[in-house]
């Protein structure tokens, strides 16, 4: 009952975020009945690939939500969202790289197959305990949370704002991706985790795993949009609202806007850990370049071309810059940084508030065109 | 004769080998002391201790022949002809020996071997004859030969040698070879044979360079083995005050590397210290525009290989002005389409200008491949200064130096000097107060981004001789430079200066302890903390100014 309400109050008057729920609720539902029980040579048969493909775009719309969360309502850029993201699959890249076990090529029963090549006689401190999924999974969003609350908690007590604090986050990941690059951090340096052999028990190949996966992300993604618009419609997101448009005001006015900050920065980057967490499985592999502060500003680009500041349309232009970036990359792979980098100009020229926040624009210009004068007189439009 | 003068490293054998073969038409000193005729038969003698002295003998003649006779026995290619006694020096072709007269050097026809008796050498007689070449190179007229022939005396410190390096030392006008000589003679005379204050003295002298060859001897000399405590005491003492000179020199050379890698920061950062620093435009294809200024200088260097190959090296000239106005032509094309639009939203100019930075990337890709382009160095640019106390001053990091300061004075200039630094800070402080006092701001605004822009493809100039010209140079260096910028104080070409040099400095200093990665891991975390610290930078613009 309590959760219908909130439910309902969380959506009343929402198209977007209606729509949003309605169509990963038809994905949960449709995606697993066509592939699982649908021939394969049906017309409407989703073959595997595919369903991990939208699984893996899942992952980028939670990223690109949590991304949203701080930039569109706390107006704080984060360039180094790619290390939280990071972060979430690296500790479930650890979780399945202890599944391995004697599988691996060295057949060593305790150390992952780069640790054996490493020469390493032990398994290092901070791989204890990763064996165990329910760990492994506190890890993938506590990692990422307690980086930001460290981060944090300096760059927002010491005023650092604006494209300042946008850089020193570009150099955090940029830091990151150096040192996960070193062989002696013990996660795999540059090519990182990979040849997972399953997630609890279930062969990460099976379609059933894939399906189950793909489910899973969809509902992060449905549970991460509530919860983020949850924050935004409570007290504490108008705050920060207040403080993405006027900081020293709010702060004049007695708010502690560093706290207010910290706590949406830490959430949105255990959010992209969860995200992170949810991508390895799917992809197969976690290596450093997804620390490259060239990753983490893609992401940004996902939420403004969705537009920023209404949740769904990150998951939107996540889903879509995605979808964009596979097929240019399967034809005209020397495209595509063109198309991206002219996705980049022209979102920030001509659609500064996104495609979400365009479409109210062209519905205002639909009305005045409904309305404008002598159109009741001409025939063709009459009723 | 000290035992240890026949143990001759082999470096030094091939140097004065080296020196000798290319003597043998040079002069020699006119002391003939015996004809050459008389000095030769003493080679022939009976017993090694004769032909040694048959060696000397024939050194003391100074004639040029005495060289390739030497050089030959020590090889063992000297030969008696059975049937007249004459000298000849034979080299095996096939089954029989060519032979050539050692006194003339003319050829004197083949023999089979049973014709020929060898002038057998022993080892102790090679080390005579290696050093008395030595000695004989020592007097050469070619300052190179004289500089190897010291470095072989010193190696093998043979008192033998000693006459003719006090001879040697007393024509030498070089000041650097002398130093050379004289540590030569200090060698030799560090031998027991010599009398106790001499030997004091010599180890005296050798303390006051910090060669690592002298550091060896004077290690070897404090040793156990070295009879005489006094000596064995001074040695230590005297090791000690080098390797004291030597941590200085380590450190002298730290702090170049550092300045070097300094430099190459300042060059990246310090355009952007104007886009970044005076506009407020945040500019993440700078690091583009750094490349194209390299890709420029490529260019240019193709054009000079084409069409003036004499010119090659000083295409650079050609390549910095070159690179300044492409790439300040490439930043004005971009504010005045891009940028200008999105002053005063800096999160949008951040996004707007990394797509730029995709585009020329994926641009220069397209044009030029993704593989690495090949910018030669001048000839002038190769080479190094080198100190006596192993320091390397490579002449392209001491080019980049001074270029770089001098880019920074030439833009403190322009901003500080000119009308249109005038323009540019009346701009930056107060947009409407400059417009109504009639500056065109649309104008100054792209003047001073294409200044930026400029600056950063003259510094492509300086990296494309350091670095690989590729289309992702410019990614390497962008969050460095943001890091020098926003650590020296935006707003403050001082600041960006001392910012460049100091993160250089300090990432020198780390990577002997931390290792390259690492040491730069450090320098960014201790950045982030630095900024939360002083969030402003080190040198933050003070008043009004600070607050906007």
């Amino acid at each position: 009952m309590g959760v219908r309400s909130v439910l309902v109050d969380l959506l009343a008057g929402n198209r977007g975020g209606q729509i949003l729920l309605a169509v990963l609720l038809a994905a949960v539902v449709v995606v697993p009945i066509s592939n699982l029980l649908l021939p394969a040579d049906s017309v409407l048969h989703v073959p595997t690939y595919v369903v991990s493909l939208m699984g893996k775009y899942l992952t980028f719309a939670l990223l690109a939500l949590s991304v949203d969360l701080i930039w569109g309502y706390a107006g704080v850029l984060s360039l180094g969202h790619g290390a939280f993201f990071a972060l979430g699959g690296y500790a479930m890249g650890m979780y399945m790289m202890r599944q391995i076990g004697d599988r691996g090529v060295y057949g060593h029963p305790e150390l992952p197959d780069f640790m054996v090549f490493l020469d390493w006689k032990e398994l290092p401190w901070y791989w204890q305990g990763f064996d165990w999924f329910p760990f492994a999974m506190v890890m993938a969003l506590v990692v990422p949370g307690a980086l930001a609350l460290v981060f944090g908690w300096f760059a927002f007590r010491s005023r650092v704002t604006g494209v300042y604090l946008s850089i020193i986050t570009q150099a955090m990941t940029f830091a990151l991706m150096l040192a996960f690059f070193r062989n002696d951090m013990g996660f795999g340096g540059n090519n990182g985790l990979t040849d997972f052999k399953e997630l609890l028990g279930f062969n990460l190949q099976a379609d059933g795993t894939r399906v189950a996966l793909f489910c899973a992300s969809a509902a992060a993604v449905a549970l991460g949009y509530l919860l983020g618009r949850f924050i935004v419609r409570s007290r504490a997101g108008r705050v920060l609202v207040a403080v993405r448009d006027a900081e020293t005001r709010v702060r004049f006015l007695g708010y502690r806007v560093e706290h207010y900050k910290l706590f949406v920065f830490v959430l949105s980057a255990m959010l992209a850990g969860l995200a992170g967490a949810l991508y390895v499985p799917q992809v197969g592999i976690i290596n450093p370049s997804e620390f490259a502060p060239a990753a983490s500003i893609e992401i940004v680009v996902w939420v403004a071309v969705g537009g920023r500041g209404s949740l769904y349309g990150a998951v939107l232009g996540a889903i879509l810059v995605n979808y964009a970036k596979t097929v240019f990359t399967g034809v005209l792979p020397d495209m595509w940084l063109f198309v991206l980098g002219g996705l980049f100009i022209a979102v920030t020229l001509f659609l500064p508030k996104g495609i979400v926040g365009t479409v109210p624009v062209f519905k205002r210009a639909g009305v005045r065109w409904r309305r404008r004068p002598g159109r009741a007189r001409s025939p063709e439009s009459a009723p | 004769m000290p035992t240890r003068g026949f143990a001759l490293p082999s470096l030094a054998a091939v140097l004065s080998c080296i020196a000798i073969v290319a003597i043998v038409a040079g002069g020699a000193p006119a002391s003939h002391a015996a004809t050459l005729d008389e000095a030769v038969q003493g080679l022939s003698a009976k017993s090694y201790k004769d032909r040694a002295v048959g060696v000397e003998v024939l050194a003391a003649t100074g004639h040029p022949r005495t060289i390739p006779i030497l050089e030959a026995m020590a090889k063992g290619q000297l030969f008696v002809r059975k049937a007249d006694g004459v000298l000849v020096i034979g080299h095996k072709t096939g089954k029989v020996y060519s032979l050539t007269n050692a006194l003339d050097g003319s050829a004197v026809g083949d023999a089979r071997k049973k014709e020929l008796k060898k002038v057998k050498v022993n080892n102790r007689l090679r080390g005579v004859i290696k050093a008395t070449l030595g000695g004989l190179t020592l007097l050469s007229d070619d300052p190179d030969q004289r500089e190897a022939a010291a470095a072989a005396v010193f190696a093998a410190r043979d008192a033998g040698a000693l006459e003719t390096v006090e001879q040697a030392i007393a024509r030498e006008e070089d000041p650097g070879l002398l130093d050379q000589l004289t540590l030569a003679k200090a060698a030799i005379e560090t031998s027991p044979d010599f009398p106790l204050d001499v030997r004091l003295a010599a180890v005296e002298r050798l303390s006051e360079s910090a060669l690592p060859e002298v550091r060896s001897l004077l290690a070897s000399l404090s040793q156990e083995s070295e009879p005489d405590a006094e000596v064995r005491a001074s040695a230590a003492e005297a090791l000690d005050a080098v390797e004291r000179d030597l941590a200085f020199w380590n450190l002298l050379g730290a702090i170049f590397q550092g300045l070097s890698l300094g430099s190459v920061l300042l060059l990246a950062a310090v355009g952007l210290a104007i886009t970044f620093g005076v506009m407020g435009v945040i500019n993440m294809a700078h690091g583009e525009l750094v490349m194209l200024g390299a890709y420029t200088t490529y260019v240019v260097q193709q054009l000079f290989r084409d069409f003036a190959p004499g010119g090659l090296d000083y295409s650079l000239a050609v390549a910095v002005p070159a690179a300044f106005l492409v790439a300040g032509a490439a930043g004005v094309a971009i504010e005045r389409s891009v940028i200008r639009w999105l002053y005063g939203r800096p999160f949008e100019t951040l996004l707007a200008t990394w797509g730029l930075s995709l585009i020329l990337q994926q641009l220069v890709r397209t044009v030029f491949g993704p593989t690495n382009r090949e910018v030669s160095s001048p000839s002038w640019l190769s080479g190094a200064f080198e100190t006596a106390t192993g320091l390397v001053l490579p002449y392209n990091r001491v080019a980049i130096i001074i270029f770089s300061l001098l880019v920074v004075a030439g833009i403190a200039l322009v901003l500080r000097r000119t009308a249109l630094g005038l323009y540019m800070r009346a701009v930056t402080q107060n947009r409407s107060m400059a417009s109504s006092m009639g500056i065109r701001t649309g104008w100054v605004d792209a003047a001073t981004f294409g200044l930026g822009a400029g600056i950063a493809g003259v510094a492509g100039v300086a990296l494309s001789q350091i670095d690989n010209v590729s289309p992702n140079l410019g990614q390497a260096y962008i969050v460095d430079s943001f890091m020098v910028v926003v650590f020296g104080g935006v707003g403050n070409l001082w600041g960006t200066l001392v910012g460049a040099m100091s993160l250089g400095v300090i990432n020198k200093f780390l990577e002997p302890f931390a290792g390259a990665v690492l040491a730069k891991i450090l320098v960014l975390v201790a950045i982030i903390l630095f900024i939360q610290k002083r969030p402003r930078g080190l040198f933050a613009l003070k008043g009004r100014a600070a607050e906007s």
